[in-house]
């Protein structure tokens, strides 16, 4: 690849006339040797598995193994069928989807690691309830991936994108970012307005703990992908109407790995902290250590 | 770099609940059982790190033998692959690990066939990409991303040139490389990832090559 920065990856498209999506496709056919076509094949499969988890996270029975989670993306919209929700509709389905997607996760569904599992609600809720909205073409949402693609693998190879690394802000943090600066390239924004979408999500969740009651990817993290799909909107919204991200966004990145590095292990998805060591969490982890050795696994 | 594309950071399609726990773990099984070249009858599993501390709620373990079994990291069948190797005679047994190890999630793999045994250590490292950091205690690295050859050979001069020439020949681009030794002249392992798939005719003639004891080949590519 040609760029191992935010900044490197802004001039590379400001020298090229391109949007980072293209600069992505491009690089990523140089990177594998393959045709763009292919590669952009490939994330067109991607996008029909999202959208199909999309689905299924709003239609079908979405309790996970553990009976801790599931169908609270159908709870958000008959809740919203009935009244008016505080976000407006079109957030409220936003966060909607991305808890659908996430909920699939949850009970052993397919869904595509955006950028991982745990954080694999967002970019998705984001994307396909934008397309409805503003009835963008496949095409239009595949090229939003590589943009969003394109972050990522600045974010992570400058940082982290684990949340047993870098805690919760390296998966959560890293998808809402790459979502709100995706989002900024789809309603036509510049590439450089884009990465500030970038560093002004990614500042709103430094320090986020990883810290799942059983070591289950279910609580706090299905509610953690609505929410952070809702975030996304905010920050591609401040973005586009011109606020910038201050401090730039490579040094929000490398804020990142230093909280994140300092971030004790027991905060980093484990589950020997934080939410998981409530008594409430601490009860519920005996019960599935029952539950499973009843079952003699 | 540690992550090399696109797709290291939208995918890889995956069976839930975790990237790490579950597909990363997928292909650390995967990687361990082509390197033993065919199903393991016995297999020892340790955990370290977070994979030791939540590798049921992750399901970690379902994904490893998973992995054994030589499924995708998208495949429903992972949710059941504890109860199918079971049937399947597979012996197998999971350890809480102690001690120093090299990543957060790290797993050691020991497999056994009544005639083949292997060990492998690696770790996952988010978002499904894995790091593999040691093959039967020689310390190498690789990364399960492409195509990958495992050749254990013994340590002579020009033995990189037979093997480089062989794959020039093909025509193949190698990406990266890495040698290790128990001692000079002694048994040495070599890693290489290429950018197109390996053929095994390509397996065979490179195991004809004079001092090459065993070659494996590690394809994780997804097919589609």
């Amino acid at each position: 690849m040609k760029f191992s920065t935010l900044a490197q990856l802004t001039e590379l498209c400001e020298e090229r006339q391109l949007r980072i999506s293209e600069v992505m496709l491009e690089e990523q056919a140089a990177e594998t040797g393959r045709s763009a076509q292919h590669e952009f094949q490939k994330m067109h499969e991607y996008y029909q598995i999202m959208k199909q988890a999309v689905e299924k996270g709003l239609t079908e029975d979405t309790t996970s193994r553990s009976g801790l989670t599931g169908k609270d993306a159908q709870r958000v919209m008959s809740y919203l069928s009935e009244q008016e929700s505080c976000l407006g509709v079109e957030a409220c389905e936003t966060m909607a989807y991305a808890l659908a997607v996430s909920e699939v996760n949850a009970s052993m569904g397919r869904i595509i690691a955006t950028p991982t599992a745990g954080s694999c609600g967002i970019i998705p809720g984001v994307f396909v309830r934008s397309q409805q909205r503003f009835q963008w073409s496949d095409e239009h949402m595949v090229m939003g991936l590589f943009s969003a693609g394109a972050i990522g693998f600045v974010i992570a190879n400058n940082s982290f994108i684990s949340g047993a690394e870098g805690g919760c802000q390296a998966e959560v943090g890293s998808a809402i970012a790459m979502a709100a600066g995706a989002m900024v390239e789809l309603r036509g924004g510049t590439p450089a307005q884009a990465i500030h979408a970038v560093g002004l999500a990614l500042k709103n969740s430094l320090g986020l703990i990883c810290d799942p009651v059983g070591g289950l990817v279910e609580i706090p993290c299905i509610v953690r992908n609505g929410f952070g799909a809702v975030t996304a909107l905010a920050a591609a919204d401040m973005a586009l109407a011109g606020v910038r991200s201050v401090i730039p966004s490579d040094e929000v990145v490398h804020v990142m790995l230093e909280v994140g590095s300092a971030m004790p292990e027991k905060h980093r998805e484990t589950a020997k902290g934080g939410l998981a060591q409530t008594p409430t969490g601490k009860k519920i982890m005996d019960q599935l250590h029952q539950q499973r050795n009843g079952r003699k696994i | 770099m540690r992550f090399k594309d696109v797709f290291s950071i939208i995918g890889p399609a995956m069976i839930g609940p975790s990237s790490s726990h579950t597909a990363g773990a997928v292909r650390l099984g995967r990687t361990a059982r082509q390197i033993l070249g065919e199903t393991p009858q016995k297999a020892a599993i340790t955990f370290y790190g977070s994979f030791a501390e939540t590798y049921q709620g992750h399901g970690t373990d379902y994904a490893i033998i998973g992995g054994l079994l030589d499924y995708e990291t998208y495949d429903q069948q992972v949710a059941s692959s504890m109860e199918t190797a079971r049937e399947s005679g597979m012996e197998f047994t999971f350890i809480q690990g102690k001690g120093l190890y090299a990543h957060p999630n790290t797993v050691q793999l020991e497999l056994f066939t009544e005639t083949n045994q292997v060990k492998v250590i690696g770790s996952s490292i988010g978002g499904g990409t894995i790091e593999v950091n040691h093959i039967d205690d020689f310390d190498i690295r690789f990364s399960g991303s492409y195509p990958t050859l495992i050749i254990y050979h013994q340590d002579r001069p020009g033995m990189i040139v037979e093997l480089s020439q062989m794959l020039l020949r093909e025509n193949m681009n190698i990406g990266y490389m890495d040698v290790d030794r128990k001692g000079r002249s002694g048994e040495a392992l070599t890693v290489i990832e290429v950018d197109s798939s390996i053929s095994k005719s390509l397996i065979i003639e490179i195991g004809s090559i004079s001092g090459v004891r065993k070659v494996k080949r590690v394809d994780l590519t997804e097919v589609h």
